[in-house]
């Protein structure tokens, strides 16, 4: 399981379109977002988190999102239903599909929408939920943001880790 | 029993949260219940609660998903085009924000439907 401090775990993973992804490549930091389509908590912190990765961009910073979920219980989680999303909407980053759920399982994910902030070198520098209340739009991912201008500038975010919030990941049986 | 009790009781809509341990909205959605209930002069109606503990039972229970509150066995919000299973439901609010409760509004508007048609029946 990932930890705050150590080398995440390496991935790669298709997105909608087939292409292959994987965390680093050359970004000053990468954000892995455990998601999915049909959590209300994963729905209403969305909005924030596309926002965010739309303002980090410039700074090279790559946000990867990954639906691990269990399609077969949950069929709007499935491949094709997060095809269609990204089809529908304004998707700033990947919407990457792990079927295997292997690596929600390495780093260790537990909710919808659970956030893992990775500094250049594919250190794990921060682990939680994006802010303080899915149900607050103001909030603007403040603490996301706060650890990748942290990391961003060199150092160590104040905050390392805080409690996700959110539907659990829905497990294959 | 005296008629104004079993008049009051007549007239008091029953009311049932269902909920699965795995959404963590349970606490919230309790909260906003009673809170219109107080609201609408009906803090004394005790909530059901009824946990839901699989996909079959769910299916059983057309359970669209946790939190689900029922009044007088009606779901306060349609979710008729849901698909039933243990999963967190998602509430579309009146402004517009998705969430993982009902819309307080939305209850209150069920909580008092409920009691007029009770009130029309008693």
């Amino acid at each position: 399981m990932a930890a705050v401090g150590e080398p995440a775990p390496s991935f790669t993973l298709p997105d909608t379109e087939g292409t292959t992804w994987s965390p680093g490549d050359g970004s000053n930091a990468t954000v892995v977002v455990f998601t999915c389509n049909h959590c209300p908590y994963a729905l209403a912190w969305h909005d924030r988190l596309a926002d965010a990765a739309r303002d980090y961009a410039e700074r090279g910073v790559r946000f990867l999102a990954i639906n691990s979920n269990d399609a077969d219980r949950y069929p709007r989680d499935s491949y094709q239903a997060m095809q269609r999303r990204v089809a529908g909407e304004d998707w700033p980053m990947p919407y990457l599909h792990d079927f295997t759920q292997e690596v929600a399982r390495a780093y260790g994910a537990r909710t919808t929408p659970d956030v893992f902030v990775l500094d250049a070198a594919g250190t794990l520098r921060y682990r939680g939920a994006p802010d303080s209340d899915y149900d607050d739009p103001s909030q603007r991912a403040a603490w996301l943001r706060e650890a990748l201008d942290a990391v961003l500038a060199g150092e160590a975010p104040r905050r390392a880790e805080t409690e996700p919030v959110g539907c659990s990941i829905k497990w294959k049986r | 029993m005296s008629s104004d009790t079993a008049r009051s009781e007549v007239t008091r809509p029953r009311v049932e949260l269902r909920w699965w341990a795995g959404c963590p909205s349970t606490d919230r959605a309790l909260s906003e219940l009673r809170e219109a209930l107080n609201d609408l002069g009906m803090a004394d109606i005790e909530v059901e609660m009824r946990e839901i503990r699989s996909d079959a039972e769910a299916g059983e229970a057309s359970f669209h998903g946790s939190p689900t509150v029922l009044i007088d066995g009606v779901d306060c919000v349609d979710a008729s085009d849901e698909p039933t299973g243990l999963c967190c439901r998602v509430y579309r609010r009146r402004d517009g924000r998705i969430g993982p409760t009902p819309d307080p509004e939305d209850l209150r508007a069920a909580l008092r439907l409920a009691a007029q048609r009770l009130e029309r029946v008693g």
